[in-house]
């Protein structure tokens, strides 16, 4: 699970976090602007806190005391944003394997054929990404996330742009993920019902902190 | 049919052509990354001596050529001692369309880095890809239009190019003799007209072929990544 106390500035934007996650998956709300990406983007080390720690399953991947601050790919925290951002050279298989053969046969945690029949992704594997919807590109996105094998998979909202009846369709398969992974998952959401559906450990982030106390549903 | 002359000088102008693009490409990609993904203080200093052999006359360009590979040049005759002579050889011809098409070479591909949503690369990072990966996996194939673009009009250039070379390697039968430098040959001669017409046609057949060749390759890779906007 992960544990952070860490402070990011960037001109005028301050964020300070100071979180532990209790349950299996932490929901993020807050408005736009508020540091839910930023925060995101502090985990994964695509940006670097100026101050503080953060440790994963009790592994510290970024501590500026010990002067510790592991490369995004060596982190094993994978990603999945908005946009599914499927490598539009690859087909579906392709994209999946790639991220299958990038976790040591040591590390997996799950099959391929595992998690092409937990997201129903067979029909789709020799499809090109541009053939693809908006709901199936994004199935396709976590199943890639899961294939490599991540200690924590961060999801920035990955179901706005959606229409309701898309998000219909993925909530029950993130749920699946959930249930059958046991994967420690981060959700930043606009959306209550989600994290709600989820059974999500809410907090909010409010201008870069986190204002309320974390509470669980 | 073409006279053994020409046939020579289609010969060396492809394989100039050839090793100047085989040569230009990995510096080619390694500058354009550079500057299509690094910001540094003298970036505009690199900027303006990569875009300088397009705008200095390629005569100019011949000379320091000869001055700094020729036989007692500055470089050159180190190289002369380890058995390696560029100036008046076809290895010269190659260096001067090298030095001569490589901006031609660089910006295409740049603008096909800066085109590749950065995000695409984030997402491989964060499945465990090492920089090294991402760039050779991802990057890469994503910037191979501007990679395809970048090499014909390098290559196109290379089969052009006539003032650096004539000054750097000269005018040699069979050895340094290209397609241009021939043409002006002819021209010269009296009754060289008409070979120099033959080639000026060649000329235009290799050149259309290689822009050819070049539209169906990015055409059939566009229908590929499902439009040319796919990976932007």
């Amino acid at each position: 699970m992960l544990q952070c106390d860490f402070q990011f500035q960037y001109a005028e934007f301050n964020l300070k976090v100071k979180l532990q996650m209790q349950k299996q998956l932490l929901g993020i709300m807050g408005a736009s602007g508020s540091g839910k990406s930023t925060f995101l983007k502090n985990i994964t080390g695509l940006l670097q806190p100026q101050q503080g720690s953060i440790l994963l399953n009790q592994q510290c991947v970024f501590d500026d005391q010990k002067k510790i601050n592991l490369p995004m790919h060596k982190r094993r925290i994978a990603l999945v944003f908005q946009n599914a951002w499927l490598f539009p050279h690859m087909n579906v298989k392709q994209n999946l394997k790639y991220a299958e053969n990038l976790c040591p046969d040591q590390n997996k945690k799950f099959s391929f054929d595992q998690i092409v029949d937990l997201l129903q992704l067979k029909p789709l594997l020799q499809r090109a990404s541009y053939q693809l919807s908006g709901g199936e590109a994004q199935r396709i996105s976590i199943g890639r996330a899961l294939l490599s094998s991540p200690d924590l998979l961060l999801l920035d909202e990955p179901l706005t742009g959606l229409d309701y009846k898309l998000k219909d369709q993925i909530l029950p398969f993130l749920n699946s993920v959930k249930l059958e992974t046991q994967l420690p998952m981060i959700y930043v959401t606009h959306h209550a019902d989600e994290l709600a559906y989820l059974n999500a450990q809410v907090v909010y982030m409010d201008q870069g902190s986190i204002t309320e106390i974390p509470k669980t549903h | 049919m073409l006279s053994s002359e020409e046939w020579s000088a289609l010969y060396l102008s492809v394989k100039v052509g050839f090793f100047a693009t085989l040569f230009c490409l990995p510096f080619a990609i390694m500058l354009a990354w550079i500057l299509a993904r690094y910001q540094f203080r003298l970036k505009f200093v690199v900027e303006a001596l990569l875009q300088m052999p397009m705008v200095l006359p390629p005569v100019v360009l011949g000379y320091l050529l000869l001055i700094l590979f020729g036989a007692n040049g500055w470089i050159g005759q180190y190289l002369n001692q380890l058995g390696i002579q560029l100036a008046f050889n076809w290895k010269g011809a190659v260096l001067a369309s090298m030095i001569v098409a490589f901006p031609l070479m660089v910006q295409p591909i740049r603008l096909s880095f800066q085109m590749i949503n950065q995000q695409l690369e984030q997402v491989a990072g964060s499945l465990g890809a090492s920089p090294v990966r991402v760039f050779s996996s991802i990057s890469l194939p994503l910037a191979l239009p501007g990679i395809l673009i970048g090499s014909i009009l390098c290559f196109s250039r290379s089969l052009g190019e006539f003032g650096a070379t004539i000054t750097f390697v000269g005018n040699i039968p069979d050895e340094t003799r290209t397609i241009p430098i021939a043409i002006y040959s002819l021209i010269q001669q009296p009754d060289g007209e008409q070979g120099a017409m033959r080639l000026v046609i060649l000329s235009i057949l290799v050149a259309f072929g290689a822009l050819i060749a070049n539209a169906y390759i990015l055409q059939n890779y566009q229908r590929k990544l499902g439009g040319k906007d796919a990976a932007m």
